[in-house]
């Protein structure tokens, strides 16, 4: 992202995401899951924000969100300005198209009883966004843009690869025209030979369309890849968020420091100091009080464990949740 | 890689679409034991077509100088107590068995579908609900609940169909609940609500179809159990009226004969056995021919 003025697509104010895992008698939660707990954050038009963190952590919870498929606990999203909780049923619609998703698992994420082409051309039927008699030639053109051949539209999905899987449903994606895509991990599944392909497909797709992406992902390599800012999280918390070069080059947070010395590196010459963690990732059910790294951070402090830090901005636009930067 | 591909107007020509029932007919052919069944079945749909024209004598004819004439030349599967060709009642009891069974199934199936697809999509309030009701109907025995349906509505023929429809209900719920909840978890069932289909459309157009496999093989077998179900109707009085002729209801007036004219039951008997084995073999057949997965 260069500096010029960045619009805001859509922005996450204090989101979160409670799951009741054990309810009594009577229907009163008894322990709850704090998926998504407090986060806030902005999507710039054009720019590709990625979320990374482990598994467990939330990320996915957040993109479930933005495409609807969850109910917000508590907070805001706001597209556009809008708080979507707040549409009309005809601009809720309208939110629905403009904001995408593609999944994980390209094997449980197409409908086995339906054509590839049918499964392309659904979404734009349903929206009605052209003529029937027009269709064939979009989906045509769909398959065409993710690298598919038009002669294999009427295949069933199993007689497909992952990789090509994956493509159709970046296809379906795409055929609403929408103006964010949420890729929920859209390349874990995949062979590594595969991934990178697909990850180059989704950035041309990026300047060819003009979209705007929430990529999701497990590992910071993947996103460093595809991505213009990064965002770290960690048990329901937005631990950093910062521009890519940022994040790699002056990491803040220990955690994300952790993290990053984790990335294997091909330079022999340059000797990298690993940070080894030690325990393991708290429950969500009942995460420490305080930071929600503090069990396990090595540059813990008196109050860690008391006072959750806030996500601030540390200059630049490099945001930060943690005690060290209190100033 | 990096460039935009060219786009392929020309080259290779588009793949014929596989028709559905094209593929599910070449995988079912290859199954030995489907195929028999539905040549069974095709037989005796050919007789409950032509049973009528093909009997030798009129099956409600009662001839009481020639009660219990053991299989012959004239009388090809014997008669009965009351003088009346086994053979010509079998074939028109055909008709009424087949129409039965599959009305029947028709009516449970249409209605537990429903049931079981909103209660398992929507769950919450309505899934206990619907599954509560459920869980009554199925507490009561169902040949009891099936007479006192009979009983309420009367006798004839389509009250059985209902009743014996009715008491098949919570079956068809549960398992159609049971597939959705499967099924529904799917990320294409998400994607599906993404793209911004309507519930009705999910139920309709992305999950049932996948579901269908495990309701046709229940159906079939619901079929024979329909049959047997209408012939305990029948044996106590209620349901298909005599004369008609049903084999359940041969199968039960004959019942005190089994040791001095075998032949009064062998045959109806046979007649059930044969009915119900061809449609669990070809139930079984069609689950994995619709089974796109199956499929080489």
């Amino acid at each position: 992202m260069s500096e010029e003025k960045k619009e805001v697509l859509l922005e996450v104010k204090h989101l979160k995401k409670y799951f009741d895992v054990e309810t009594n008698f009577f229907g009163k939660p008894t322990a709850v899951l704090k998926a998504v707990d407090d986060v806030s954050f902005k999507i710039y038009k054009g720019e590709a924000l990625g979320l990374v963190g482990e598994s467990g952590c939330g990320k996915s919870t957040i993109g479930k969100m933005l495409v609807d498929l969850y109910k917000p606990t508590a907070g805001e999203i706001l597209y556009d300005g809008k708080d979507i909780s707040k549409l009309s049923t005809k601009e809720r619609r309208k939110y629905c198209k403009d904001i995408q998703l593609i999944f994980q698992d390209p094997y449980a994420s197409l409908n086995p009883r339906m054509t590839v082409g049918d499964i392309i051309g659904e979404p734009i039927r349903i929206n009605k966004l052209m003529p029937d008699d027009q269709v064939e030639d979009r989906v045509t053109y769909l398959m065409n843009c993710v690298g598919l051949a038009n002669h294999q539209r009427n295949r069933y999905p199993h007689e497909f690869s992952g990789g090509q899987r994956q493509r159709v449903g970046i296809a379906r994606a795409l055929a609403v025209q929408p103006k964010l895509i949420v890729c929920d991990e859209p390349v874990s599944a995949l062979d590594v030979s595969i991934q990178a392909q697909v990850l180059n497909l989704l950035d041309d797709l990026k300047e060819e369309f003009g979209l705007t992406y929430l990529f999701i992902a497990h590992g910071l390599n993947v996103v460093k890849h595809i991505s213009d800012r990064v965002g770290v999280m960690y048990l329901g918390k937005l631990m950093e968020v910062a521009d890519k070069r940022e994040i790699y080059d002056n990491p803040l947070n220990p955690y994300t420091q952790a993290l990053l010395s984790a990335i294997p590196s091909t330079d022999i010459t340059k000797k990298k100091e690993r940070i080894i963690l030690t325990g393991d990732v708290p429950t969500p059910i009942n995460p420490p009080a305080g930071c929600r790294f503090c069990s396990r951070c090595f540059k813990k402090t008196e109050g860690c464990d008391t006072v959750i830090p806030e996500l601030k901005d540390n200059g630049n636009g490099h945001m930060v949740a943690c005690h060290l930067y209190d100033k | 890689m990096r460039k935009k591909q060219q786009v392929q107007t020309t080259g290779e020509a588009l793949e014929k679409p596989e028709s559905q029932i094209r593929v599910m007919w070449d995988t079912l052919k290859k199954n030995k034991a489907a195929v028999a069944g539905l040549v069974v079945i095709l037989f005796f749909l050919f007789l409950a077509v032509m049973g009528d024209w093909l009997a030798p004598y009129d099956p409600e004819y009662s001839d009481m100088g020639h009660t219990f004439v053991a299989p012959c030349r004239d009388y090809y599967f014997g008669t009965d107590q009351l003088g009346r060709d086994i053979f010509s009642r079998v074939l028109s009891g055909t008709k009424i068995s087949l129409f039965v069974g599959v009305a029947a199934v028709a009516y449970s199936l249409l209605i537990g579908t429903v049931l079981g697809s909103v209660a398992g999509y929507f769950g919450g309030k309505v899934d206990s609900f619907i599954m509560r009701c459920m869980d009554i109907m199925l507490s009561i025995p169902s040949i009891l609940l099936a007479i006192t349906l009979m009983a309420a509505l009367g006798k004839g023929l389509d009250k059985a169909i209902i009743a014996i429809g009715t008491v098949s209900i919570p079956e068809y719920a549960r398992i159609v609940r049971s597939s959705i909840l499967s099924v529904k978890e799917n990320d294409y069932v998400a994607a599906a609500k993404v793209v911004g289909n309507s519930d009705r459309r999910i139920i309709f157009h992305h999950i049932l179809p996948n579901v269908v496999s495990s309701i046709v093989v229940r159906a079939t077998l619901g079929i024979s159990t329909a049959i047997l179900d209408t012939a305990a109707l029948g044996f106590l009085g209620m349901g298909v009226q005599p004369p008609m002729a049903e084999w359940g209801d041969m199968l039960g007036r004959a019942r005190t004969y089994i040791f001095s004219a075998p032949y009064t039951l062998i045959f109806p008997g046979l007649a059930i056995t044969l009915a119900v084995l061809a449609f669990n073999l070809f139930g079984d057949g069609l689950r994995d021919a619709l089974d796109p997965k199956e499929r080489v």
